[in-house]
């Protein structure tokens, strides 16, 4: 996309996915002059289990930075601060004097440590910890995670109480290595990240002394926790050296913010390997009764932090990946459409992807997938439509469960991610919420929300309503289906969804 | 009945054997299955194999089936893949233009609407995907009827129904304009189809040079057009819009050119 209407200088995000890790080079208008991206393995142990190799990550990362900023055309110069964005809760403790991961990461979609979740809930159960994380025990979040590498890793308790052992999430893993790593690496982590560890208070901002106790995660792994948008130091190395480090942001909140939710009871969902909906509720944190996370959407510099209320599922484009790469359906994630769309409706058929669970609003790990209402009739297209619905449904629930917490009725949903790509999938998300669905006219939001940030931090922008400006709508769709359908079908899948339940029972699980 | 031809019928004989299953066959057990003599069977495979239908392994020198006819068979694309590999750019060619851009594709007797970026103005709009546009009058019929055979014949054949004053309705004239728009690689539409509304549309080419479909932007003739008189188009719109497709040409994996 580089012509002559784009002249720097520039901004760079770099967004480490679960599935890959991207740059983009954005200019001041927040248009995108370069893109590099690259797939990183899925690593499946055990049913349940999801890793990731650290070490392969870094290695695309500095990959794609050098990529996007040669397929640009532009040297370090021209960059005036990098912004990080990030997979969310995905765990790694890696030495800080060799630099070596020792042990892969935990992905975010990693089961494992749903029963040591569940002694750690002792008599008081998931909602153990809610008052000062926002969140329920659930294996979704960092701190069981760290634990379990604590106890599961030969000697590294004693290496970790010794001070040699370095905890973070992807951000610091990213920002660590990126400032020079064993030679000076800044060992930080933001404040979005660091809401979703079960280890940090939402009132103050900092690392939980009981709750470190009660989890057992000795103090001396932790990263410092700094604001999203400031610089935490400067690149060591590659393409962009000497390039200020300005942002991070947990990928969702970083879609927030380059959605330009900047004011309460404005939100956004964004459709990727989950599904991510998230609003904006101003300098307050607001408690959840039913089944919500309390997050922090961002914090600028020494601004107050802004608080998020937030609906989480685990499982939507990964379904239409499973459909293909499992199922051998689709040739690609694009076709799912096609084959919906050469059959009228559902034929009867819900498909409840609790692959990992349930998350939103159920926080259930002994649910598992299920295909329910099959006759003899369905076929393969059927269940195309199913999965769509399947997307479409879960946001429903959160909604829901959003307009009872907030008590904010919701006009529009701004919507971003791969999965808007689907005609079908937007008009079906419509017609179950009976409301507009709106995508902006940049779909990487997420990439734009860290550049966003970066750029306020290094004064590139001046303020978010300069932010705002830059937003516009790509495509709209409104509500064409019936009342009685949807109230009719909205109840065959809650009843799908109460199948899943109690599948894995107490003694059976891992 | 015309009598058939003796070579093209061996050479789907060949083709036939080598489809029949897992196995890879030498050159004496291909010519003595089909009852020809070596010499033959050994031409009518080297001319398989130039043309991809077929591949010899290189260690044993036996024969087996060639991508090309793989290719063949899966060269339609899914206009949902198309869709997606265009969002980017076309989001893009939206905000760097300022006007409504559309993705088209041949369907029966028209243009089918398979995506469409609003004007990036914040004016109410209706999303347009599913629509039917007529061929012979919008940019985006003239680029498909002009690239592609098929889409020429159904233009002629579904009439050519006056929509405006300036509605091309002379199939000779219609020729000429393709012949324009082959010649310059772009189409244009100034009020042949509404009034006040002008469009510019440019082919979205595979890898085999075959158009899977076309891009256009579309707005108010004053702002498309470059004149007072309504007639000449943007120069510059133009780039944009031929930039655009070819840009998703590279991302559907067409050569640079
Ligand atoms: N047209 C489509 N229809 C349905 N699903 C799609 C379509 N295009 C992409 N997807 C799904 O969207 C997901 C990719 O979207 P995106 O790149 O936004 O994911 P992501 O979650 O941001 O990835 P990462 O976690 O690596 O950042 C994949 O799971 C894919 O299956
Ligand atoms: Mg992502």
């Amino acid at each position: 996309m580089t012509d002559a209407h784009t002249a720097g200088p520039f901004i760079a995000a770099i967004d480490q996915g679960t599935t890959s890790s991207r740059c983009i080079v954005f200019d001041k208008d927040g248009r995108i002059v370069a893109v590099d991206q690259k797939e990183h393995e899925q690593i499946f142990p055990k049913p349940g289990w999801v890793e990731h190799d650290a070490k392969e990550i870094w290695t695309n990362v500095q990959e794609v930075v050098d990529g996007a900023v040669s397929k640009a055309g532009i040297t370090s110069a021209d960059v005036k601060a990098i912004g990080i964005t990030n997979q969310r809760e995905t765990t790694l403790l890696w030495d800080k004097n060799t630099g070596e991961p020792v042990h892969n990461a935990i992905v975010w979609q990693d089961t494992r440590t749903a029963e040591l979740c569940r002694e750690l809930g002792r008599n008081v159960g998931q909602d153990r910890f809610r008052r000062e994380t926002g969140l329920p025990l659930a294996s979704y979040f960092a701190g069981p995670k760290i634990r379990w590498l604590l106890d599961n890793v030969d000697g590294l308790r004693e290496r970790a109480e010794a001070g040699d052992i370095l905890f973070g999430t992807m951000d610091s893993w990213v920002i660590w290595n990126l400032t020079g790593g064993v030679n000076g690496g800044v060992h930080v982590t933001d404040v979005t990240n660091a809401s979703r560890t079960l280890l940090m208070n939402l009132h103050t901002m900092a690392w939980d002394d009981k709750i470190l106790s009660s989890m057992d995660v000795p103090a001396a792994v932790l990263p410092e926790i700094r604001s999203s948008a400031e610089v935490y130091g400067e690149a060591a190395s590659g393409a962009l050296q000497g390039v200020p480090v300005a942002s991070a942001l947990g990928d969702q909140q970083a879609a927030l913010f380059g959605q330009t939710c900047y004011a309460e009871g404005e939100a956004k969902s964004t459709y990727g390997t989950g599904t991510f909906l998230l609003m904006n509720t101003g300098d307050e944190p607001v408690n959840s009764y039913n089944g919500l996370l309390t997050t922090v959407g961002y914090q600028i510099g020494d601004n107050k932090p802004v608080y998020a209320l937030e609906g989480a599922i685990a499982v939507t484009g990964s379904l239409v990946q499973w459909m293909r790469d499992q199922m051998g359906l689709i040739s690609t994630a694009a076709e799912i459409e096609t084959l919906a769309l050469s059959v009228e409706d559902n034929g009867g058929a819900y498909f409840v992807p609790a692959f990992s669970g349930l998350f939103a609003p159920y926080w259930r790990d002994d649910a598992r997938g299920v295909i329910a209402g099959l006759t003899r009739y369905v076929t393969k297209a059927h269940l195309a439509r199913a999965v769509l619905e399947a997307t479409a449904w879960q946001t429903r629930e959160i909604v829901d469960a959003m307009t009872k917490d907030s008590g904010v009725e919701l006009t529009a949903l701004k919507v971003d991610g791969g999965m808007t790509s689907n005609n079908l999938l937007m008009q079906n998300l419509s017609d179950f919420l009976d409301a507009p669905v709106v995508r902006p006219l940049v779909a990487e939001t997420t990439c734009l929300g860290a550049a966003y940030a970066a750029g306020l931090a290094v004064g590139f922008w001046p303020d978010t309503d300069a932010l705002r400006a830059n937003w516009r709508r790509a495509a709209e769709w409104t509500p064409q289906m019936d009342d009685d359908t949807r109230k009719r079908e909205y109840k065959s899948w809650l009843k799908a969804v109460e199948r899943t339940m109690g599948w894995i029972e107490e003694d059976s699980k891992e | 009945m015309a009598r058939s031809i003796q070579s093209l019928e061996r050479a789907a004989a060949v083709l036939r054997l080598l489809a029949g299953g897992e196995r890879r066959l030498g050159l004496s057990e291909i010519a003595s299955a089909l009852d020809l003599a070596k010499g033959t069977a050994h031409g009518l495979l080297r001319t398989l194999q130039q043309e991809g239908f077929v591949e010899q392994e290189p260690v044993s020198g036996r024969y087996q089936l060639g991508a090309e006819l793989l290719r063949l068979g899966n060269s339609y694309l899914d206009v949902h893949e198309l869709r997606a590999r265009a969002l980017p750019w076309t989001d893009d060619l939206a905000r760097s233009s300022g006007e409504a851009v559309f993705l088209g594709v041949l369907h029966q007797q028209g243009v089918l609407i398979v995506h469409h970026v609003f004007r990036p103005d914040d004016s109410r709009q209706v999303l347009e995907i599913g629509a039917m546009r007529p061929l012979h009058s919008t940019a985006l019929g003239k680029v498909l009827s002009a690239y592609d055979p098929v889409a020429h014949s159904e233009a002629l054949d579904a009439g050519m129904e006056q929509l405006t004053s300036r509605t091309l309705t002379d199939a000779a004239e219609f020729e000429k304009e393709l012949d324009l728009t082959r010649a310059r690689g772009w189409a244009g539409d100034v009020e042949e189809t509404w009034d006040g509304v002008a469009s510019i549309a440019a082919p979205i080419h595979d890898r085999r040079r075959m158009p899977v479909g076309a891009v256009a932007l579309t707005g108010a003739v004053e702002r498309v057009c470059s004149d007072a008189g309504n007639a000449e188009l943007r120069a510059d719109l133009v780039a944009a819009v031929r930039d655009c497709a070819r840009a998703v040409a590279r991302d559907l994996g067409a050569d640079r050119f």
